[in-house]
């Protein structure tokens, strides 16, 4: 048995069906639309299969800051390059985080030279190399939406060796969708909400910010069928007038979310106001954790304070991409300065960059 | 970042457990889902499963998944 029918998920009969129901109400509703996600997996499938091109053109979709290596501030990476300089420490982190250019430098460029920089797949293997390392210092350099965050809480509550501890990059979803709706250009009629941070969330978080704002919110699949069947049941809330957060990938989204992870998340960690890579501080957007673990938080164990970072390099607009105000092939360096081989900005390095999603997906 | 993939349980050892995904067979930790069970399916991320599917319920949410689909006036009838 497969987990899901993909015959129906991805029969393109029905594809055909969405895309005529779509067209049907976009000409009841004869007005444009923007509908935003904020997922790099989402924006995967969008640009993979071609999806902006079967929607009627009066449908803008737009990305959002949805790449969590692309939101995590230079001045978290400058951290861990100053801290991985030091011969007893030795920094694990994902390999998507490894690329991206900070203030100076990256973290690949700091193991060029000599640091001890390690990709890891998951926080578990950055307390096995504390294990095996008794004599130096691990640092898990920890990014990632509430999708990761319980990942790392469990490491934390489950006593890892003393000579583990963790920057905590960590950011949250809801408070980015709020942020986004105060931004009065962006005007943001939908949004496609991703899957896996709903996994573990549930719909809650969302229906306080669909009732406050009145703007409709779908909990949306991976498949493509399941982007446009989002986009179809957000036209309808508009359609009607009635704005709520419907979920769609109900095959894995329970409606009260993962509560073993999010009990997890409240006994290690605490919302803070936190800066977001080019967009600024978010008033709950991120993670710190809890005095009662302090021993484990790499901050209050090294203080290692950065005073001058830079977020964005000269010339690039990943601030604008990020907020969906720009498009990667309206940035001046997007194919020419800037490719996935040589990345100027956040954006083109991580697989869930939009301008690296760009160039791979569209021509020029 | 956030992909998380399927994946079916073959055995379990404390908060560990074996699963198979789609032929690959790999070690994940079980440890942030409740009852996980020999059979039942996991949705995976970066090596913790994240939420368990039995069959049953993974049928259902496809029914669900095409009373959504109806609810939107698609007319579903000669694809079912
Ligand atoms: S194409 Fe490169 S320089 Fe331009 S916004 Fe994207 S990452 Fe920045």
């Amino acid at each position: 048995m497969e987990i899901t029918d993909l015959n129906i998920l991805r029969s393109k009969d029905f594809t055909d069906k969405i895309i005529k129901s779509i067209n049907k109400i976009m000409r009841e509703l004869d007005k444009s639309i923007k509908i935003m996600h904020v997922c790099g997996t989402h924006e995967h499938t969008i640009s993979k299969y071609g999806l902006r091109s079967l929607l009627p053109k009066e449908i803008e979709v737009i990305s959002g800051p949805g790449c969590p290596v692309c939101v995590c501030p230079a001045a978290d990476i400058d951290k861990a390059i100053e801290l991985g300089r030091r011969e007893d420490i030795i920094i694990t982190t994902f390999g998507d985080m490894i690329r991206v250019p900070a203030s100076n430098l990256s973290l690949s460029e700091l193991k060029a030279q000599g640091a001890d920089v390690r990709i890891v797949y998951g926080p578990n293997d950055a307390v096995k190399i504390a294990k095996d390392n008794p004599n130096k210092e691990i640092i898990f350099f920890a990014i990632g939406f509430e999708t990761t965050v319980p990942l790392t809480g469990y490491e934390i509550k489950s006593n890892p060796p003393s000579n583990f501890s963790v920057i905590c990059a960590h950011k949250l979803i809801p408070a980015a969708l709020e942020l986004l709706m105060s931004i009065d250009q962006l005007s943001i009629d939908g949004f496609i909400s991703p899957g896996h941070v709903s996994t573990i969330i549930g719909i809650k978080p969302y229906k306080l910010f669909s009732d406050a704002y009145h703007v409709p919110n779908v909990i949306t699949g991976f498949e493509p069928n399941d982007v446009l069947l989002a986009i179809l049941m957000l036209l309808k809330q508009i359609k009607n007038k009635k704005f709520e957060t419907l979920n769609e990938y109900s095959r894995v989204v329970k409606p009260e979310g993962n509560i073993v992870a999010q009990k997890i998340i409240s006994e290690v960690f605490e919302s803070v106001s936190s800066p977001w890579r080019g967009i600024g501080r978010i008033l709950d957007g991120g993670l710190m954790i809890k005095d009662k673990y302090e021993k484990y938080d790499a901050d209050k164990k090294f203080d290692i304070k950065i005073e001058k970072s830079t977020d964005i390099p000269p010339g690039c607009s990943c601030h604008l991409i990020m907020t969906g105000k720009l498009s990667p092939n309206e940035c001046k360096l997007f194919r020419k300065t800037c490719t996935p081989l040589n990345p100027v900005g956040p954006c083109m390095v991580s697989m869930e960059g939009t301008c690296s999603i760009y160039y791979k997906y569209y021509s020029e | 970042m956030c992909l998380a993939i399927p994946g079916k349980i073959l055995e379990i050892t404390g908060n560990q457990a074996l699963v198979d995904f789609d032929g690959i067979q790999q070690k994940i930790i079980i440890a942030l889902i409740q009852n996980p069970e020999i059979g039942k399916y996991v949705v995976v991320h970066a090596g913790y499963a994240i939420e368990q599917i039995n069959e049953e319920e993974a049928m259902e949410a496809i029914e669900q998944w095409k009373e959504i689909a109806e609810d939107q006036d698609l007319d579903l009838t000669d694809m079912l």
